[in-house]
């Protein structure tokens, strides 16, 4: 690590004001963070904590959603979404290591966007709304490719809102290296229709597989995805699997996630 | 023979581990925990291009940089001696291999991502790599050599200019052989070829790579702490070779060490920089290595490129064996790397079976990748891999049973002389294959399968063979095949006034239980309790020169050397003993920790004996000397042969193409066993390291020579999740004949023989789905998979 020095602010508007300064960064769980930081791969002159701030803390139901601090540990989520959001609360038990899980947090997750994170798929299939100190942003809007989102410099999200489904899955293959996902999928019934969220695969990052989300919509069942592809053209290729390998696996874990729910 | 019972202390007693409690309490004192008196901290910066020349380091805006105390680079190791090859190979026109120079910093040219160019000796680790990041470092690049058979083209790039050409030898195994062998697959029913790769892995101990070196100035005297599998080995080396330092003058300690796997054996860079510049900086000067430093810095294991062949008769028999193969030696040659293809893998290709013509042919090849030496089994694993696939394929083209296949052509007389030059001291293959049979449950296998496949999974049973040679080995043959060093163990064997024991070994135990286990065999030779004995290892100032521990050897030939002090001990004691019981030597006996007269109730114990050698008031002082303490070194005559079968059955999903191990069995036969716990667990950690191999782990380099694989991102170890429990077996005992307490060594078998019954058995479930592809290589991961079912 290069030298920076550290600040902890209570709340949310002095958090931003830290921000303001040159070169500041905020460190929210630093489950990405410290590991770039020890590899000298950044060198913020500040770094503004987000941890003690009492009001990105909680899990709890509002106006019929579930709202998420941006502060909240995937551990808590584990716990206190089992029973509003049990979906969500089963993909946070198994985002990497009981160490990973009490560090890291899902606004910083969701605004680092790694096209193999697992919160982005839930955000995005659940039709989420990403809260921060200046505005509100539909998942939809958010996610703008790798590494990529809507965030302006220096804004914090506060907070997540779901939208409860009827029913949801999400069904992770892993890396075997990493445990991030290779591909997975979560699917998200609702009574207007059916979101699909593909994480792991894309160059693009988290998408919508529109395709399936019109077959499902139209007949909840594997066997509807039957004959429907993504093209592994733009999927990501590596040492693990080749885009074509991606492509086909985001039909498995697609079929696999509806047939968990029907 | 195996006991019919478990006694409770002593030989083949499951002792629970003693080191276990500061292991598991925090309370270890590792390498890194080891902190001096006005310790200094280097900092190397590491070639992040695999091959170019270097034209120039310039250090002098980092020297005036805060903390900095001084700054090496390449030319002020240019009047050192270069980090020493401790095997010399010659090759089949009689030739000795090609033996580069291997600096101590990258001299002149860099060679592989990860070699160091400069070393910057600080106040603390944050400025020393601060300033390294000022240092400009010129490098010219050239192309990179990293596939070998595109290496050992006339027209590749020369990783070393001075030698003649990329290829390090050309061995030819046993070469007198070679048209005998050649005519025999004229003359064949069946031949069965098979081309692989024996997938490279990086070690990955848990404890990474420490060093500390220090000086006295007023006694001249160097201290080098180290992460070592064997101190004395690295006292030698380093101190001959390297840096001219008298061993007198040196001594190495290798404390707590957090697991070898063979990548702590050699002698690497930065224990001889550190020893040097703790003299030239006037302070202690201690390295500890990062993870990422690490996986471009340890050396590797495995790379092999092989195509082998069998040559059978019309009924089945096998009447030659011959193999081709391309073995990587990376940049450099790491302590043992040249031994590895050669001595430790061409004289295992007989395996467990009677095959009476065998010709390996290995060309050992330097690309621009890390060094690459011995990991656990090392080249063992390579020779097991090969040949029962080989089996495996043959079994299937000729539509025989596998098991029934390897069965036939079972060596069964002992001791037996194979055609690659050693001789098998004893064995029996059938009794360890019967044992697995009914331990897997190889009958029970096809209703599982069907169970499998109403969940719409495939299901395979894999089995293999394997034979290893261990208790390396004996000094006069390994100095025949190249070693420039001897290979027998030390123990010294210190009885204390009150009766109680310390042995001073010369093996090392980074993991395995020694501490346990050689107190066992004391103790129960004595009749005394195992906590009156202690283990001391790992420090050249209070051991005699030992050789390590590595290749399945402590027990082996540690633990007979340890005997034979013991046995020393014992006579002397017997002599005390007579004298304080007035009767004559040959009536004395030892029971039980006391010594009495045949046939009398005359007894005095062994603390009474004890006392007498120190406290000699009643003592035959014109006999015998006072006190009791005794050393031998022990040369073994032959090598060990541990053998075994092993089964695994796989499922594999059709969809993803991911492969899951539902049951593993071993069956071994490691000869009698002090600790069948200890035993049990090495067995276990052998098992996932080859389970590991064949399903997740790669080392994977781009053709520019950059490690892709360079963390743990992208380099996958396996987990507890990615195993089954296993079923391990050691009943089936045939004793070592050679070695005093009949044992065989049994740290590497798990490695050695796991990984073809995991391919075997995922090949068997291919077939299941309709698919013979004849052979896959490792890792099996889930990608591999699927294109081999839909390819």
């Amino acid at each position: 690590m290069y030298e920076f020095e550290i600040e902890r602010p209570s709340s949310v508007a002095d958090a931003v004001k830290a921000l303001g300064q040159e070169d500041a960064q905020p460190l929210s769980g630093g489950q990405t963070l410290i590991p770039t930081l020890k590899a000298r791969l950044a060198m913020p002159s500040v770094l503004v904590s987000l941890t003690g701030i009492k009001e990105l803390q909680g899990v709890e139901m509002r106006d019929g959603a579930l709202w998420i601090g941006g502060g909240t540990t995937h551990a808590t989520v584990m716990h206190d979404a089992a029973e509003s959001y049990p979906a969500l609360a089963k993909l946070a038990a198994r985002i990497g290591d009981p160490a990973v899980r009490n560090r890291g947090t899902i606004g910083g997750s969701l605004a680092n966007n790694d096209p193999s994170a697992c919160y982005p798929a839930a955000a995005l299939a659940s039709g989420a709304t990403i809260e921060t100190d200046r505005r509100e942003i539909a998942a939809d809007d958010y996610f703008q490719g790798m590494f990529t989102t809507a965030l302006e410099e220096g804004e914090i999200v506060t907070g997540v809102r779901f939208p409860i489904p009827q029913a949801a899955h999400y069904e992770k293959f892993i890396q075997p290296a990493s445990r991030f996902p290779l591909v997975a999928a979560y699917v998200a019934q609702f009574s207007d229709g059916v979101r699909v969220a593909i994480t792991g695969a894309s160059n693009e990052g988290v998408f919508r597989w529109t395709e399936a989300e019109a077959a499902l919509s139209e007949r909840f069942d594997a066997d509807a995805l039957d004959g429907l592809t993504l093209d592994g053209g733009n999927m990501i290729g590596d040492l693990h699997g080749s885009g074509a390998y991606r492509a086909h696996l985001c039909g498995v874990m697609t079929r696999r996630a509806v047939q968990a729910i029907a | 023979m195996p006991k019919d019972f478990e006694p409770s202390s002593g030989i083949g007693a499951s002792s629970k581990r003693r080191e276990d409690i500061r292991f598991l309490t925090g309370s270890g004192r590792y390498t890194d925990d080891i902190n001096l008196r006005r310790q200094t901290h280097v900092f190397f910066l590491r070639s992040d291009v695999a091959h170019g020349r270097l034209s120039g380091v310039d250090t002098s805006a980092a020297a005036d940089m805060p903390g900095v105390l001084k700054i090496f680079t390449g030319a002020d190791f240019a009047e050192i001696g270069g980090m020493p090859c401790g095997w010399q190979i010659t090759d089949k026109h009689g030739q000795p291999m090609q033996e580069p120079k291997h600096p101590v910093l990258a001299h002149e040219k860099v060679r592989h991502v990860g070699e160091p160019i400069a070393a910057v000796v600080a106040e603390t680790l944050a400025q020393a790599r601060d300033a390294a990041e000022a240092i400009v470092v010129d490098i010219d690049e050239l192309p990179a050599v990293v596939n070998m058979k595109e290496a050992v083209k006339d027209d590749a790039p020369k990783v070393h200019d001075d030698l003649t050409s990329n290829l390090c030898y050309d061995w030819g195994f046993v070469e007198e052989n070679k048209e005998a062998v050649n005519k025999a697959f004229d003359d064949a029913a069946h031949v069965t070829t098979l081309e692989l790769v024996n997938n490279r892995l990086v070690a990955n101990p848990m404890e990474p790579r420490v060093a500390i070196g220090e000086y006295d100035r007023s006694a001249g005297d160097y201290t080098l702490y180290t992460t070592s599998q064997n101190p004395h080995v690295i006292r030698l080396l380093m101190g001959a070779f390297v840096l001219g330092i008298p061993e007198h003058k040196l001594r190495v300690v290798a404390p707590d060490v957090g697991g070898g796997f063979g990548t702590k054996i050699f002698h690497y860079q930065e224990e001889a920089f550190c020893t040097f510049a703790a003299k030239a900086v006037g302070r202690p000067v201690k390295w500890t290595s990062s993870r990422s430093e690490a996986f471009m810095s340890d050396a590797h294991g495995r790379d092999h490129v092989t195509k082998i062949e069998l040559a059978l008769d019309a009924k089945n028999n096998f009447t030659a064996l011959r193999t081709d193969t391309y073995a990587n030696m990376g940049a450099y040659l790491s302590t043992f790397a040249p031994s590895v293809p050669t001595w430790l893998h061409g004289t295992l290709m007989a395996g467990n079976y009677k095959t009476p013509l065998i010709y390996v042919n290995v060309k050992a090849v330097f690309t621009n990748t890390v060094p690459v030496d011995a990991y656990r089994g090392a080249g063992r694993p390579e020779a097991t891999y090969q040949l029962e696939r080989l089996i495996d394929k043959a079994a299937h083209e000729l539509k025989v049973d596998p098991i029934k296949l390897r069965r036939q052509n079972f060596v069964t007389e002992f001791p037996y002389a194979t055609p690659v030059a050693v001789e098998y001291d004893t064995g029996d293959y059938n009794a360890t294959m019967d044992k697995l049979e009914e331990i897997a449950d190889h009958a029970g296998f096809e209703a599982r399968r069907r169970e499998s496949e109403a969940k719409g999974k495939l299901r395979g049973f894999g089995v293999n063979c394997y034979i290893e040679a261990c208790g390396i080995a004996p000094s006069n043959l390994v100095g025949q095949l190249g070693a420039r060093a001897g290979l027998y163990e030390s123990a010294t064997v210190r009885v204390n006034a009150t009766g109680g024991l310390v042995v001073m070994t010369g093996s090392h135990s980074h993991g395995q239980g020694h501490e346990t286990s050689f107190a066992q065999v004391v103790a129960d030779m004595i009749g005394i309790d195992e906590n009156m004995v202690e283990i001391v290892h790992g420090d050249t100032a209070r051991t005699p020169m030992g050789m390590g521990t590595y290749g399945s050897r402590s027990l082996a030939v540690g633990g007979s050397a340890m005997v034979r002090a013991t046995e020393k001990i014992i006579a002397k004691a017997k002599k005390i003993a007579s004298h304080l019981l007035e009767a004559s030597e040959g009536d004395i006996e030892l029971k039980d920790g006391a010594f009495s007269v045949a046939g009398t109730d005359k007894s005095v114990a062994w603390g009474d004996v004890t006392l007498a050698a120190y406290v000699p008031h009643n003592y035959p002082l014109e006999e015998i000397e006072p006190g009791l303490e005794e050393t031998a070194f022990y040369d073994p005559s032959n090598f060990t042969y541990p053998a075994g079968a092993y089964a695994c059955e796989v499922e594999l999903d059709p969809e993803t193409g991911h492969v899951t191990v539902e049951r593993f069995t071993a069956a071994d036969d490691f000869g009698n066993v002090v600790n069948p716990m200890i035993v049990t667990g090495q067995v276990h950690g052998g098992l996932a390291q080859g389970i590991g191999q064949a399903l997740l782990e790669n080392c994977v380099y781009d053709e520019d020579g950059q490690l892709l694989s360079a963390s743990y991102m992208d380099y996958a170890m396996p987990r507890a999740s990615d195993l089954p429990f296993y079923d391990v077996d050691h009943s089936c005992q045939t004793p070592c004949t050679h070695n005093p307490l009949g044992v065989k060594g049994c740290g590497e078998a798990g490695a050695i023989g796991s990984p073809p019954a995991v391919v075997n058995a995922v090949l068997d479930a291919m077939r299941s789905g309709g698919k013979d592809i004849g052979h896959i290589d490792m890792p099996v991961s889930p990608a591999r998979v699927w294109e081999a079912m839909h390819g």
